[in-house]
């Protein structure tokens, strides 16, 4: 366990710079001056500019600035916006909200989500499992914004059971949205145990335990589930980064101060430093998950760690 | 996944012609109650056996049964595959001849025609911009598609040359095939797209699809790979390397046949998340611009009038959706006639 969890260790390294360097890279190399965009229509003294350019490090070249950056963000600077507010100032601000709405969704997603799906798995071919199946595909289909303004027009409008939009009421805003978010991973998660859990239900040592004369529950509930939990726990990885892309997303419609909606308005005001600040922070979550996930799955399945 | 050794994958397994014949059973069998599953498998190989007169017809089918033929006979059938393709068919004829269908001309637009409820003129009502809203759908097909299909072949392409590339010569190439991938890997697409995206100025259909490309390889090369390496560590790679054929070979005659089936299953998935990618995108006002037709662009300037006027939200999100689902459908009925392991 040790040396795996040290393998892995070691491959996020290389990851964790390159991801980084990737995302500043794109930024870097595509067209757009930050600091006329910045002036609008009436330009700046050539000497604002100067300075400008070197508060911000925009004439060092390019793996300077990079370098200049991840050190910084090793200290928990990760710039500053050009209004010279710090970007993990506002970070620390927004973060909350979609902390609250992950969490939510992912609460709502894995709870839901895997009942469904192991009810419908040990059901198979039965009622519950088809509308399952049905169900799931068709919110699949449907994308986190249109089910966002279906949610808005049915939840919000036509049957006043949640705030439309907006952070005013709290936790109780947050609900709508996070139901949104956590839709389309409720739909996968629970395709994905059923699938699993039906497969393991045909194992030899499923037949086994119930030759011993175990409980259906008891062979259900410790010994298929957690084989079937395997492919469902790698999905939760890769979902994160799902939440993510969707926070953004669900957070624009339904008007929340998050972290999704703050990517957003930087982009919109070519903010560079606060796309690559949030972006940078998201993508390191992400990995650090990632990177939890692995050494859960080697818990979880003892094979692993021999590979 | 580990536990398949006792049932072969359907034809993916040519080191005798039993499976083939197998195979071919299981076509014929399944159409009547596709959800008879593993209790009988068995019993059908058994009989296999213990009929060994079929010897001299096998050598026939082994020419008509391979996989793809196999799997072609049990689509034929498939009520899922069928409304599937007829979908993504009409979809595709839309996208070709938008004019043929549309009722009105999609950019012809007249003030005074704002926003009318749906008609038997306007059957999906009017825009703002007195736009028939009909066409104008009808037009977004086009987009969504092309998006989507011109995407996945890239992908694919990538994802297929770099993960046989990476699982069949494995040592240094695959790991630094592996890492590249673990690091695109760990960059959502929406969050790339848009951070890319925003500072494009203009964006057309070109651009929107090579920033899905450059952000989209990642998990599909990663499937290649790993189908590579399971089929690799057959024997019949073996008997062709021993009989002199060239790597080249060994993966596109060999490797690659067996290889893809999960590939496609996936790819045909793959397009409708990236035309559901472009939509989100061209919402999210990053993806394509205006005067463009896309559902996405459609959605978000309904937005601010889904009180008053909430059918120019429904029909393009209704298109929208039924598209991305005809897809994922399509990638189902794919899936249960190439692995029918999984059903």
């Amino acid at each position: 366990m040790g040396r795996y969890l040290i393998r892995r260790l070691l491959q996020f390294i290389p990851v964790f710079f390159g991801a980084t360097f990737l995302i500043f890279a794109l930024v870097f190399i595509m067209p757009g001056d930050p600091i006329r965009a910045l002036s609008g229509d009436k330009p700046l003294a050539p000497e604002v500019v100067q300075a400008l350019q070197e508060r911000y490090h925009l004439d060092e070249p390019f793996y300077k600035q990079y370098a200049i950056y991840i050190g910084n963000v090793f200290q928990g600077d990760f710039g500053k916006d050009f209004r010279g507010r710090p970007v993990s100032e506002l970070m620390a601000d927004r973060l909350p909200v979609t902390i609250k709405l992950a969490i939510l969704a992912f609460g709502f997603e894995v709870v839901i989500g895997l009942t469904a799906g192991v009810i419908a798995g040990v059901r198979k071919d039965k009622f519950f499992d088809s509308l399952v199946l049905v169900s799931t595909l068709v919110v699949l289909a449907i994308p986190v914004f249109v089910l966002g303004f279906i949610a808005q027009i049915i939840f919000g409008v036509k049957l006043g059971w949640f705030p439309i939009s907006g952070y005013r009421e709290g936790f109780r805003s947050l609900l709508l949205p996070a139901m949104v978010l956590g839709s389309l991973s409720l739909a996968y998660i629970a395709r994905l145990s059923r699938t699993s859990l039906v497969e393991n239900l045909r194992a030899d040592y499923v037949r086994t335990a119930k030759a011993k004369g175990l409980s259906t529950r008891r062979v259900i509930g410790i010994h298929t589930l957690r084989n079937s939990l395997i492919p469902v726990v790698t999905f939760l990885a890769v979902d994160l980064g799902a939440l993510m892309g969707g926070a953004i997303i669900t957070e624009t419609i339904f008007n929340l101060p998050g972290l999704g909606r703050a990517v957003f308005e930087a982009t919109k005001a070519q903010e560079g430093a606060v796309v690559v600040g949030i972006a940078t922070f998201l993508v390191i979550v992400y990995m650090i998950a990632n990177l939890l996930v692995d050494v859960l799955y080697g818990v979880l399945d003892p094979r692993i760690r021999y590979e | 996944m580990s536990d398949s050794q006792d049932t072969p994958p359907d034809g993916t397994d040519p080191s005798g012609d039993e499976p083939t014949l197998y195979a071919d059973t299981v076509g014929e069998r399944l159409p009547v109650d596709p959800v008879v599953t593993a209790g009988d498998e068995g019993n059908q190989r058994e009989r296999f056996r213990e009929s060994p007169g079929l010897d001299v017809e096998v050598e026939d089918l082994t020419r008509t049964a391979s996989l793809w033929g196999d799997a072609w006979r049990q689509l034929r059938r498939r009520p899922v595959f069928i409304i599937s393709a007829i979908m993504i068919a009409i979809l595709v004829l839309i996208s070709l001849f938008p004019g043929f269908f549309a009722t009105h001309d999609p950019r012809e637009c007249n003030l005074i025609n704002s926003l009318i409820p749906p008609s038997s003129e306007h059957w999906f009502g009017t825009d703002l911009q007195g736009c028939d809203y009909y066409s104008r759908t009808l037009y977004g097909t086009r987009v969504s598609i092309s998006i989507g299909i011109i995407v996945v072949f890239f992908v694919t392409i990538i994802a297929t040359i770099g993960g046989s590339i990476s699982g069949y010569f494995g040592g240094a190439i695959d790991a630094v095939i592996g890492r590249i991938t673990d690091i695109w890997f760990v960059i959502p697409t929406i969050l790339g797209g848009i951070v890319i995206l925003s500072l494009v100025r203009s964006r057309g259909i070109i651009t929107v699809s090579l920033v899905l490309i450059v952000l989209g390889w990642a998990t599909l090369l990663r499937l290649v790979r790993s189908s590579v390496l399971a089929v690799k560590a057959n024997d019949y790679v073996d008997a062709a390397r021993a009989m002199g054929a060239s790597n080249t070979r060994i993966i596109i005659r060999h490797i690659l046949p067996n290889a893809i089936a999960p590939v496609i299953i996936v790819a045909a998935i793959y397009v409708g998340v990236v035309i559901a990618a472009e939509a989100a995108l061209s919402f999210l006002g990053v993806g394509l611009q205006l005067p463009a037709i896309s559902w996405g662009l459609m959605i978000s300037t309904a937005q601010q009038r889904i009180i008053t006027a909430p059918y120019l939200l429904v029909f393009p999100g209704a298109f929208l959706s039924v598209t991305v689902f005809s897809f994922i459908l399509m990638g189902d009925a794919l899936r249960d006639a190439l692995d029918p392991k999984l059903r």
